[in-house]
């Protein structure tokens, strides 16, 4: 496998090198060169994997952004590249949203300063492709077509299930075992989501996924933001944002949110539980895009490799998020068995919200939240 | 202020230079104000007023953004956002108003002076996502003031949680109205001779006549001044708003957010902009009309 991979990289060096020398007599090298990293689809289109790696060196940087170190394992796994490769990595605005990425795409376009790479949703991926380029990781058949745009302006990344997590020691009973139960009066003040519905992806699927508890559809919110309402009435419902700070703290005890991120919490309350309710398995999944006009293309592109690589994968992994290629590597053996081990069990069969019910509940959303809860 | 400034530099500024026109190089001192002033509310604003008028996508002219801003939310957050920025500030006027008036009335390098002064240095810049921490951390629904009260029968949340409501809001802002208050009032109060009141009272005034006819024509236009500052500080506070009512955005800092960075596909900049601009708008008519009370009152004197 190795030996096979080097004689091709080998030869399609060869082929780039053939090419460079047809059409330019300047660069004749087998390096990637900026110009060519910048349009380049795949590794072997940058001259190969050992090219792209060094023309990534070159350039000695990486800027991403929206990462927040406890948000599936990213810690790690900035830590982990910055090592392998010794490229520096500058993480902007850990606790920005997906938008805001895009965001600092479009305001900082070709300065020095911006986004190389981003990890957004669903919604915002779709709405934005004029600023990405297309790019085929080196493991691009391991992830299923739904889950990629066919060229490469976005391939899904990681993804879990909408959970509640809870402080089992904070909970009447010890434990929750079906969503009404956060109804009760030993709930007064304890519920909260990730933020605000019309905001962010992870609250706006925690709606969704109590819509789905209390017999809604995808296609109809209604329901998930009449329990929302309840809970207000009940009293149980905290409008502040559930976050690690808050968790720790125990002032959110109850939160609706990914099941990777809810899981995380463990660290810091041990009694932390994760539940999904029987046949609710909604999921969903960010993805990866290359900005058009990364800083450091090269670098960009590297690191989307490593990402999609076994190391990079079993790294979300050990984070609890369910990497891409996770079916696939189960088949090649080559998964994190202990830390597959540890995700949270899925009933039912799974469903993912398309982009016209996410918009459809957001509609509702906008006209409906802030009177639910006020 | 700009009264008693004037006549000097006119008597000076008048005088012609080199026989002719005269030449006057006293705007230069102003050069780095202006230039502040454009470069830091001038040309943002300027970068609002036209993005709002612009479509994001296509970049031609829109009124959509302006159009949208009738939408049931944006109403409702409108009202929310004036109305309990104005109860605030108004509230922190009076409260921290009798507050400075009692350490003026005290030892004027007493150590109790110099502690309120101190600590509202301090406190009125305490806000943002610490202070909302500091309030849901202490009396909050998990809080220790909370569970101590609710332990010994005070249940102070018995009808509903309003920590998290515009109410909780309020108090929160209080927080660090008051001493805002207290900084920026006590000058005014300093500025205050005890000889007036001594005047008043040898013409044989009350001190219903002091405060009446003295003192309250003289301290209003400095109170109303204050009060407006408050205001506008309530009126553009962010973090602390959403760090303590997340959810549903009740004041409009959080919709000019959310409309920016939504990721949930209802993001929508221009929109955005528009919300800015309606803020400015607010702002500006609640100065116009504070400036033509402020005639009002500096005609009394």
């Amino acid at each position: 496998m190795g030996s096979l991979s080097r004689r091709l990289g080998l030869l399609v060096v060869a082929f780039v090198l053939v090419a460079a020398c047809g059409s330019s007599t300047g660069n004749n090298s087998a390096s990637c060169s900026e110009s060519t990293a910048k349009t380049a689809t795949s590794a072997s289109s940058c001259g190969g994997m050992d090219a792209l790696v060094a023309a990534a060196k070159a350039e000695g940087k990486l800027n991403v952004i929206a990462l927040p170190r406890n948000w599936a394992n990213y810690g790690a796994i900035l830590d982990a590249f910055q090592a392998k490769y010794g490229i520096k990595i500058t993480s902007d605005n850990p606790d920005g949203s997906s938008q805001d990425e895009v965001n600092a795409v479009k305001n900082l376009g070709t300065t020095s300063r911006a986004p190389d790479v981003l990890d957004i949703g669903m919604a915002v991926a779709l709405a934005n492709t004029s600023l990405f380029a297309p790019y085929q990781v080196s493991t691009w058949n391991d992830i299923p077509a739904n889950q990629k745009e066919p060229t490469g302006l976005w391939f899904q990344d990681y993804g879990g299930f909408m959970s509640i997590g809870y402080d089992s020691s904070k909970v009447p009973g010890g434990s929750i075992a079906s969503i009404d139960d956060l109804k009760g009066p030993g709930f007064r003040g304890k519920v909260a989501l990730n933020g605000d519905p019309t905001k962010a992806n992870a609250a706006l699927n925690g709606v969704m996924m109590a819509n789905l508890a209390e017999g809604g559809t995808l296609d109809d919110i209604s329901k998930g933001v009449d329990f929302f309402h309840q809970l207000k009435v009940a009293g149980n419902f905290d409008k502040t944002q559930a976050t690690d700070a808050t968790v720790k703290a125990g002032t959110t005890p109850v939160v609706f949110d990914w099941d990777y991120l809810s899981a995380a919490h463990g660290a810091d309350v041990p009694t932390w539980k994760v539940f999904v309710p029987n046949n609710v398995a909604l999921g969903g999944y960010y993805a990866q895009s290359i900005n058009k006009s990364a800083p450091h293309p090269a670098a960009a592109r590297l690191w989307e490799e490593y990402l999609y690589s076994n190391e990079g994968q079993n790294l979300w992994l050990k984070g609890l998020a369910r990497p891409v290629r996770q079916a696939a590597m189960t088949t090649a053996g080559t998964v994190d068995a202990a830390a597959a081990a540890k995700l949270p069990a899925i009933s039912g069969s799974p469903q993912f919200m398309s982009a016209a019910q996410a918009t459809a509940a957001n509609t509702y959303l906008s006209s409906h939240w802030l009177q639910a809860i006020s | 202020m700009s009264v008693a400034g004037s006549p000097a530099v006119t008597t000076r500024a008048g005088r012609p230079l080199l026989g002719g026109r005269r030449l006057s190089l006293d705007w230069l001192g102003t050069i780095p104000f202006l230039a502040y002033v454009a470069v830091f509310l001038f040309l943002p604003s300027a970068i609002i007023a036209i993005g709002a008028f612009l479509n994001v996508d296509t970049g031609s002219f829109t009124l959509d953004n302006f159009r949208n801003l009738s939408r049931s939310y944006i109403v409702t957050s409108t009202i929310n956002t004036t109305v309990w920025s104005a109860l605030t500030a108004v509230v922190g006027a009076s409260l921290g108003a009798l507050l400075s008036y009692a350490i003026v009335t005290g030892n004027p390098r007493g150590i109790l002076r110099r502690m309120v002064v101190s600590a509202s240095g301090v406190l009125a810049q305490f806000g943002g996502v610490t202070l909302a921490f500091a309030f849901i951390a202490s009396i909050g629904p998990g809080g220790l003031v909370y569970i101590f009260a609710q332990a010994h029968g005070f249940d102070y949340y018995v009808n509903g949680i309003w920590l998290f409501e515009l109410q909780g809001l309020a108090v929160v802002y209080l927080y660090f109205q008051i001493p805002l208050m207290v900084l920026v009032f006590l000058p005014a109060l300093d500025g205050v001779r005890p000889q007036w009141r001594e005047a008043t009272e040898s013409l044989g005034g009350t001190t219903w006549h002091y405060w009446r006819h003295v003192a309250g024509p003289l301290l209003f236009p400095a109170f109303l001044g204050c009060t407006l500052l408050l205001f506008a500080n309530a009126f553009s506070a962010y973090a602390t708003a959403n760090a303590l009512i997340n959810q549903g955005n009740p004041m409009l800092s959080q919709q000019i957010g959310g409309a920016l960075s939504s990721e949930t596909g209802v993001a929508d900049p221009g929109f955005a902009k528009a919300i800015a601009v309606e803020m400015i708008v607010i702002v500006t008519l609640v100065t116009v009309l504070y400036s033509l009370l402020q005639r009002r009152t500096a005609r009394w004197l």
